[in-house]
């Protein structure tokens, strides 16, 4: 299960970074370029934020789970991307609000698994507030093990189980 | 009884329609079967109840009800069918060396008839085939609707008399059933007989509902539902189906447990920052905090005297149980063996204590027993076993697991892992089991 997870990890990190770069070549560029003046191409700050259309087109902004290791709330560096993306979002977008909604696998105690739900919705949460995203736009619900996505005992299915999904409940 | 059924199904229905309207109170019922056959055990023999009015028999076997109630706790074997050879169901027409020649330490026999109003008097009496000598006679007057109540009630009598301590029949549990499947997926809070018959449904929900906690009367029930959005905790009076909003605070609001007085509810809550147990005094509504570590706290559970609680902890690392004095004072730990130990169960003179322990990725029931050094034994297979609730007289335990295509059930076992008997949903899952206490039997029914 780990290569399997690995391996669709990874794709989705590809997905990001392309996203990135797509992302930027669709922004209008701005009509009657003015003469060579390199340095100030570079960073189109004003034009490179995210609207609430990028919500549905953006290809890492409409990833919205982030995975982790059984019994561990720490983000894993191959979800850093989709972390900065909605924390980036957020930041342009101060508006915004999102729930967290923090899973468990089925393994554990109902009840302890409530505490490990929301110490990993607030392990996402404190990552994208260092990132710059305000606490009032955040909102933590753990389900524990009540929602499962999964019915089979594999450790493929538990993987899927263990996340946080990105709720958003005002986009800007 | 006093129809306490129905009453109930009005109730019940009454809050349904709050919630979700036009659904059925009674619940799907549980299918029931014994997965472990006994070795070693009592022997005794429950002969089929004659019935001696010349009207239809009623569709309930009282005899069997008991048989069966013997059976599942582990510390009886019996006859059955044809093994049963002679049919008495008076005193005189007991054959006691038939039974010795059977080699049976117990007897019981009774009848029934009409006695009007609709009801039936049940007359039971247990013989010691030894001795030859009557143990225990009596007789109660029931509808027939309330004939399975009155076998429990036979079946407890029967407990005590040869056991010296009292029966748990005669009791009720609690428990969540599943259906459905992503968004039209349905939890039901359901409360039924401690052999899975009579369910009747107390809340239905869209949301996760969880942890149902019975008070010491038996007459309320604490739960945690999710259909606000988020965590939050409910009483609920079974009788009348009102309920009040106990904690729906910012965070997690989970696991309450009433204090072995009725007056005092323990529950798991983060409005603070992190998880941490507390008591809430329900009569003054005043909150105190018990445990202060910035980990997980949960699952907190009484110790009978009240004076402390025991929850389970990640501070070490890994979930331990813990204990703690309400008034504080400093947690101690109780686990060392095992990776993961957690849902604390206690019996009713806290020499037990039951829990989920895992060991890689196996989960099973250990019980600790607290008179012998903190041994533990385990008395359950797994692999995902969990939530262990104590039967009042401690004799058995309800679990819950998961079997093979995902779906939870539960398991009803002998405190000695003897016997156990599977409780399942045709097409749904049954998790979050609580066994509820002692039940005062209707004066109606006479003796």
């Amino acid at each position: 299960m780990n290569i399997l997870s690995r391996i669709s990890l990874a794709a989705l990190l590809c997905v990001g970074l392309a996203a990135c770069a797509s992302k930027q070549e669709v922004k209008p560029t701005p009509p009657a370029p003015p003469p060579p003046a390199a340095p100030t191409q570079t960073a189109p700050v004003s034009n490179g934020k995210f609207t609430p259309a990028d919500l549905e087109t953006n290809a890492c902004l409409m990833k919205r789970k982030i995975y982790f290791d059984f019994d561990k709330s720490n983000i894993k560096p191959e979800f850093d991307d989709i972390v900065a993306c909605h924390a980036k979002y957020l930041v342009d977008n101060p508006g915004a609000r999102v729930t967290l909604e923090g899973n468990t696998d089925p393994r554990g105690s109902r009840e302890y698994n409530l505490g490990l739900g929301e110490r990993r919705a607030k392990s996402v949460e404190q990552a994208m507030e260092a990132l710059g995203a305000s606490a009032s736009q955040f909102n933590v619900v753990s389900y524990g093990k009540e929602r499962l996505v999964c019915h089979q005992m594999t450790h493929a299915c538990w993987a899927k189980d263990r996340r946080v999904d990105i709720v958003y409940t005002k986009t800007e | 009884m006093k129809r306490p059924g129905l009453k109930f199904l009005l109730a019940s229905m009454v809050l349904v329609a709050c919630a979700i309207p036009a659904l059925p109170a009674r619940a799907q019922g549980l299918t029931l079967d014994v997965v472990n056959g006994i070795p070693s055990a009592i022997p005794i023999t429950i002969v089929p109840f004659g019935f001696e009015s010349s009207t239809q028999p009623p569709a309930t076997d009282v005899a069997a009800v008991i048989q069966d109630d013997m059976v599942r706790c582990g510390k009886f074997r019996t006859l059955t069918g044809s093994d049963i050879v002679e049919h008495p169901t008076h005193a005189g027409q007991i054959h006691f060396s038939t039974w010795k020649l059977l080699k049976q330490d117990y007897l019981v026999i009774g009848r029934e008839r009409l006695v009007g109003h609709g009801q039936i008097r049940v007359a039971y009496e247990l013989w010691n085939v030894t001795a030859q000598k009557k143990m225990l006679a009596g007789a109660y007057n029931a509808v027939p609707e309330e004939l399975r109540g009155v076998a429990h009630q036979i079946a407890d009598r029967i407990y005590q008399a040869i056991t010296g301590q009292p029966g748990a029949f005669y009791t009720r549990i609690a428990y969540v059933t599943t259906t459905g499947s992503g968004k039209s997926m349905q939890w039901s809070l359901v409360v039924a007989d401690s052999d899975g018959h009579h369910p009747q449904v107390v809340v239905r929900s869209r949301q996760p509902l969880l942890s149902p906690a019975w008070s010491p009367d038996g007459k309320q029930l604490a739960y945690v539902s999710f259909e606000s959005g988020d965590s939050a905790i409910y009483i609920q009076n079974l009788s009348t189906g009102q309920r009040r909003l106990i904690s729906g605070r910012k965070g997690i609001n989970g696991a309450p447990a009433f204090s072995p007085g009725g007056k005092r509810l323990a529950m798991m809550l983060s409005f603070g920052g992190s998880p941490e147990i507390y008591v809430e005094n329900l009569s003054t509504g005043q909150l105190t905090q018990v445990s202060h570590n910035l980990s997980i706290n949960a699952e907190p559970r009484w110790m009978p005297d009240g004076q402390a609680l025991v929850f389970t902890s990640d501070r070490s690392g890994k979930p331990q149980l813990y204990t703690e004095p309400v008034g504080g004072g400093g947690a101690t730990r109780l686990t060392f063996q095992g990776e993961y130990n957690s849902n604390a169960a206690v019996n009713f003179d806290g020499s037990q204590i039951a829990m989920m322990q895992g060991m890689g990725n196996v989960y099973r029931i250990a019980i600790m027993d607290r008179k012998l050094d903190n041994q533990m034994r385990f008395i359950s297979p797994g692999p995902l076993d969990e939530s262990p609730s104590f039967a009042p007289n401690g004799s058995m335990l309800l679990y819950a697991s998961t079997d093979n295509n995902g779906h939870g059930v539960l398991y009803e076992v002998a405190d000695n892992g003897s016997v156990r008997q599977r409780l399942s949903l045709v097409n749904g899952g049954v998790q979050s089991p609580a066994w509820g206490p002692y039940r005062i039997p209707p004066a109606s029914q006479g003796n």
